[in-house]
């Protein structure tokens, strides 16, 4: 009996399917044609072309970020690879879980400059959780199992094979299937260490101003981590606050959430997190958008920090209890104990706290006041979301003052319904993230709210929305202005605009219907409810060019260089705190 | 909040790899692309039969970037073990150098005495030429080089720091 004979594309499409993938987002180009071919033999792996290979990327991250699985790109060597640097460097600092195939000229010719090569794995190592140059088809199973184990495992990240052609067309008969490989060092511990629970349990236990700092941690743990998160939250009655990365990890409209915190969170959160005495970080990272200034960080806590990578303890701020594991796990850890030991948080602290924490809500920072005919920007994505929630939509985001108007305005019951670029802010990540979670949830009704300028960046994806028919609602902030960049400029540099203004845009509405999509423009905040209602029942794409007051800042805001209890509510405020020397140097 | 600690300590850090391409580039890319100090850097296969290299690296920092540093290597894929070999007891630490003096006369002489304090063998040499190899810790061959310099030389190859814990336990 002859053995069966696979090519190395084979190998790859076998590899993709044993892992459960259904869905590859890519462009074909030379140093691919030999899986472009392999693809084509078969019906299990849906491909999807997208216009520009950034854009597969992105599409692949919206497709990781609401299923919870891995998102595969294929992509060709040289400039194919090249272009998805971004979006490798995007999933990276977001922990998203992807794996990048790109074509490489075969290995004879490597370090030849050939025609498109390029080091792919030199240019991405720094912007991969790992990579791997497949030299030998004997290592091109393996290899692929190892990758899709790396990826998910441990905290989530892309990772990137380089294919070599050759590689891709030489011949073998045997091939590994996912249980046969097994990682040679790259063990995470998800457990914490027992010791530290306790002590954590014990901690939250005589809390008297305890607040839970929740990130994107619990939301890569997966949906039951949000299950258990919640439960312990709402058994303790303690306030919770999450990261722009974490928005719906815990219920947006429970009563003890407080809102996003950080930079443009609300006044609640960060005032919490500034007066707690009783920190619980779940699966979040200090980042520099949520500290403030870090010497004046929250500086009267005791502090938790549960997180699956041991390197983000301790790299920002010092922590008192760190415990290194899986949010999910360590969480339903804490609650088993809490329930077992019948712990309860002092009933009078609590209130006192609550109360605390009552005024602060009651400065209503949030609030803003829609008059006259003009829209404002707030108003839109209150409205869009009051319109929308009960169809539970998918919401991605590009990066301005769009995207923290949407996390601010936008509530999330639920995990995975929110994708937004936060380490990175990607602009041009919506569009296709959109993509992605629409091509993972047909059913669903997914919008990219945009601004203007950022929607530009990656607009080459409408043809990617047409050949599919996909559905997707991208809804333009349009206020003519990089409005973030127009706001810092306002605030920082003595309002000289520079190069800041959105010139020369399309109309939205013909560029639409060249695409063969419905294209809508709204002017007048009297028209905006009805308009927002025929968007949402149309089963077709529509690009929503939303014109709203062109000069509206994005409150509240904690200055770069400022601490918690410096933020700025609103135009009166900014007037009376002028920013520091030392803030004009941060990012 | 605890107190940021500013004093500046040296470390050398022991860490078992998989012997594969690129190993070397992710730890040094680490390094440079943090921001953190490599003050000497050493790598090569000890374990043939599991394909596993050390790496010995000599680096500075506050203690709360100490710690990150060993946290950012102990995430590597490719990495097995990561030990600070300063922190967590004590270690012998050695390197060798291969030290070029050129010269003639008295100098030549002098060169030759020192070595012979010094206890660096002559590995090559001819009418006008020594090259020394000498073993030791690594402020001792920094001496031994200094004392070289006014007899004519020309010339340094130094391996970097190895080192290995004392006792009985493996890394
Ligand atoms: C790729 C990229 N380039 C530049 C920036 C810097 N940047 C941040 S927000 C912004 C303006 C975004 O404008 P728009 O999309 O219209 O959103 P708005 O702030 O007006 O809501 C720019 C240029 C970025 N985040 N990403
Ligand atoms: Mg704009």
């Amino acid at each position: 009996m002859a053995t069966e004979q696979f090519t190395g594309a084979e190998i790859v499409i076998k590899a993709l399917k044993d892992q459960g993938v259904d869905t590859v987002f890519g462009y074909p180009g030379g140093a691919v044609l030999p899986i472009y071919d392999a693809i084509f033999k078969q019906n299990d792996i849906k491909h999807v072309l997208v216009r520009q290979e950034g854009g597969a990327v992105h599409a692949a991250e919206g497709y990781a970020r609401s299923t919870g699985k891995v998102g595969v790109v294929l992509v060709t060597s040289g400039p194919g690879a090249t272009n998805a640097v971004t979006g490798l460097t995007d999933a990276l600092l977001d922990s998203i879980p992807l794996i990048c195939l790109t074509g490489q000229v075969p290995t004879h010719l490597i370090g030849n400059d050939a025609f498109q090569e390029a080091d792919t794995t030199g240019i991405t190592r720094p912007c991969t959780k790992h990579n791997y140059l497949v030299r030998d088809i004997e290592s091109l199973s393996r290899t692929m199992h190892e990758a899709f184990y790396v990826a998910q495992n441990g905290r989530p990240g892309p990772v990137v094979i380089d294919l070599p052609k050759d590689v891709q067309q030489g011949k073998i008969d045997t091939y590994l299937a996912p249980e046969d490989v097994k990682h040679r060092s790259y063990r995470p511990q998800v457990n914490g260490e027992v010791d530290h629970i306790n002590e954590a349990v014990e901690l939250i236990a005589n809390a008297k101003r305890p607040v839970f700092y929740v990130g994107g941690g619990v939301i890569n743990s997966g949906s039951s981590a949000s299950t258990v998160l919640t439960e312990l939250v709402r058994l303790t009655g303690a306030p919770c606050t999450t990261t722009l990365m974490g928005l719906g990890a815990y219920p947006g409209t429970d009563k003890q959430f407080l809102g996003m915190l950080g930079m443009h969170g609300t006044y609640e959160a960060n005032l919490a997190m500034y007066n707690c005495d009783v920190m619980i970080n779940v699966g979040a990272r200090f980042d520099d958008r949520i500290t403030g200034v870090i010497d004046e960080f929250s500086p009267d806590s005791k502090k938790i920090h549960i997180d699956i990578d041991a390197s983000s303890i301790n790299k920002n701020v010092m922590v008192d209890i760190p415990i290194v594991g899986d949010a999910g796990r360590v969480v339903e850890e804490i609650l088993r104990i809490w329930k077992e030991k019948k712990h309860s948080l002092d009933a009078k602290s609590l209130k006192a706290w609550w109360s605390r924490i009552d005024e602060w809500r009651a400065k209503d920072c949030l609030g803003y006041v829609q008059d006259g005919p003009i829209i404002k920007p707030q108003h839109a994505i209150k409205r869009l979301y009051e319109l929308t929630k009960d169809r539970k939509p998918y919401i991605t985001t590009e990066v301005g003052q769009h995207q923290m108007w949407a996390a601010q305005y936008f509530h999330f019951d639920e995990p995975k319904k929110w994708m937004t670029s936060g380490g990175l802010g990607t602009m041009g990540y919506g569009l296709p993230a959109a993509v992605g979670a629409q091509l993972a949830h047909r059913e669903d009704l997914v919008i990219d709210i945009s601004g203007e300028a950022s929607f530009m960046m990656n607009m080459q994806e409408l043809g990617t929305i047409a050949q599919y028919r996909l559905p997707v609602k991208i809804f333009v902030v349009n206020n003519q202005w990089m409005g973030m960049v127009r706001q810092w400029q306002q605030l920082l540099h003595g309002n000289r605009h520079s190069e800041s203004y959105s010139d020369a845009l399309p109309d939205f509405v013909k560029l639409a219907e060249s695409f063969g999509l419905k294209g809508m423009r709204c002017e007048k905040a009297e028209d905006l409810d009805q308009m927002l209602q025929e968007m949402i029942d149309s089963p077709e794409p529509v690009i929503f060019d939303c014109q709203v007051a062109k000069e509206e800042n994005c409150y509240p805001m904690i200055p770069s260089g400022a601490a918690h209890y410096e933020m700025l509510l609103g135009p009166e405020d900014t007037a009376a705190k002028p920013i520091s020397e030392e803030g004009m140097v941060l990012v | 909040m605890a107190p940021m600690d500013t004093n500046i300590e040296s470390r050398t850090i022991a860490v078992l790899v998989d012997n594969e391409p690129g190993v070397l580039a992710r730890v040094i890319g680490l390094f440079s692309g943090r921001g953190y100090n490599i003050e000497s850097l050493t790598v090569t296969e000890v374990d043939v039969a599991h394909g596993l290299s050390r790496i010995t690296v000599v680096t500075s920092g506050t203690a709360q970037i100490l710690e990150q540093i060993k946290a950012q290597l102990g995430r590597l894929v490719p990495v097995h073990r990561v030990r600070d070999l300063t922190k967590e007891g004590t270690s012998v630490e050695r390197e060798l150098a291969l030290i070029k003096v050129a010269g003639a006369g008295e100098k030549r002489v002098e060169a030759l005495r020192i070595a012979d304090i010094f206890r660096a063998r002559v590995v090559d040499s001819s009418h006008d030429h020594f090259v020394f190899e000498m073993t030791g810790k690594s402020d001792k061959l920094d001496v031994f080089v200094d004392l070289m310099q006014p007899l004519g030389l020309i010339d340094v190859s130094r391996t970097g720091v190895v080192a290995i814990s004392r006792g009985a336990k493996a890394l």
